[in-house]
């Protein structure tokens, strides 16, 4: 109880996964939406810098860094298919991207 | 006393990853997404915390910099530049809602159960590995430091991924300009 192990870290990640995939499925709007993803992308850190500790290999550090710049593109690129709809729709509810429905 | 002391790094572990659990769940309940993305803040800082409790003390700058800084000002900026009546979902939940909690449950119980059951083992445990490298002539750097260890790591072996992360962000930063752009 009193050591932290990978299991608790990897328990931790899973909540905080499970957290943001039901933002991304329940909430409409696309801020949201956007913060939830950032949450499973750091869920994703926690559990390469836990298994980064767990084997004492320092690659997992490296591979969190990657993840952490994927993160931050998608951030910008998302932000801005979010301004280009709003200025579109003047509105960032989900429901209204209705183009590409048949 | 000495019981706190040694108890430190499993109260600090509790303490920020109640922090964590909490702060996110205010992401995704909050109607407001100026509160979410405070919320998010608090997320990311406590993240950073237990990345500094796992030794990863350049991951936890980064995460601090790159999250806290970089993409909460984003996310600020956007919430600010749209208008924010217009940003409140009508209802809490939207779309195929029980599916998907029935999903989330059942994810958190398969996997949960996995991970409370599997045992890792612990002899591998060396923090110091994080903090020494060795350079082309075969010497061994101890206790250089966590940074200049990730550098070491960085610029040699993942030299090529470095790059091409560095192609992606270019990229990225085109895109977003021209998706931003006023027709």
């Amino acid at each position: 109880m009193l050591e932290i192990t990978t299991n608790h870290y990897l328990v931790l990640s899973l909540l905080l996964f499970a957290i943001g995939l039901v933002g991304i499925a329940t909430r409409r709007n696309m801020i949201t939406v956007l913060m939830s993803i950032e949450l499973i992308l750091n869920s994703v850190n926690l559990n390469l810098i836990a298994f980064s500790y767990q084997h004492s290999d320092l690659t997992g550090q490296i591979f969190a860094i990657f993840t952490i710049t994927v993160a931050a593109g998608e951030a910008a690129v998302g932000l801005g298919i979010l301004i280009a709809f709003f200025r579109l729709r003047e509105t960032a509810n989900l429901d209204a991207a209705v183009e590409l429905k048949g | 006393m000495d019981a706190l002391v040694a108890a430190g790094p499993a109260i600090l572990f509790y303490l920020f990853a109640a922090l964590a659990v909490i702060c996110a769940v205010g992401v995704v309940t909050m109607r407001n997404p100026m509160y979410g993305a405070l919320f998010l803040l608090g997320t990311f800082l406590s993240i950073a915390a237990l990345f500094l409790l796992r030794h990863a003390e350049f991951l936890a700058i980064v995460q601090i910099f790159v999250y806290g800084g970089g993409i909460m000002v984003l996310f600020l900026f956007v919430i600010m530049l749209v208008n924010l009546h217009r940003l409140r979902d009508t209802r809490m939940f939207g779309g195929p809602w029980p599916a998907v909690i029935v999903l989330a449950v059942l994810l958190l119980g398969l996997f949960g159960w996995v991970f409370v059951q599997a045992h890792f083992d612990k002899g591998l445990t060396q923090p110091e590995m994080f903090t020494s490298f060795i350079d082309q002539q075969g010497r061994l750097h101890e206790n250089a430091g966590n940074s200049q260890a990730v550098a070491w790591a960085l610029y040699t072996r993942n030299l090529l991924p470095f790059e091409i992360a560095s192609i992606f962000l270019l990229v990225a930063m085109i895109g977003a300009v021209v998706l931003g752009r006023r027709q």
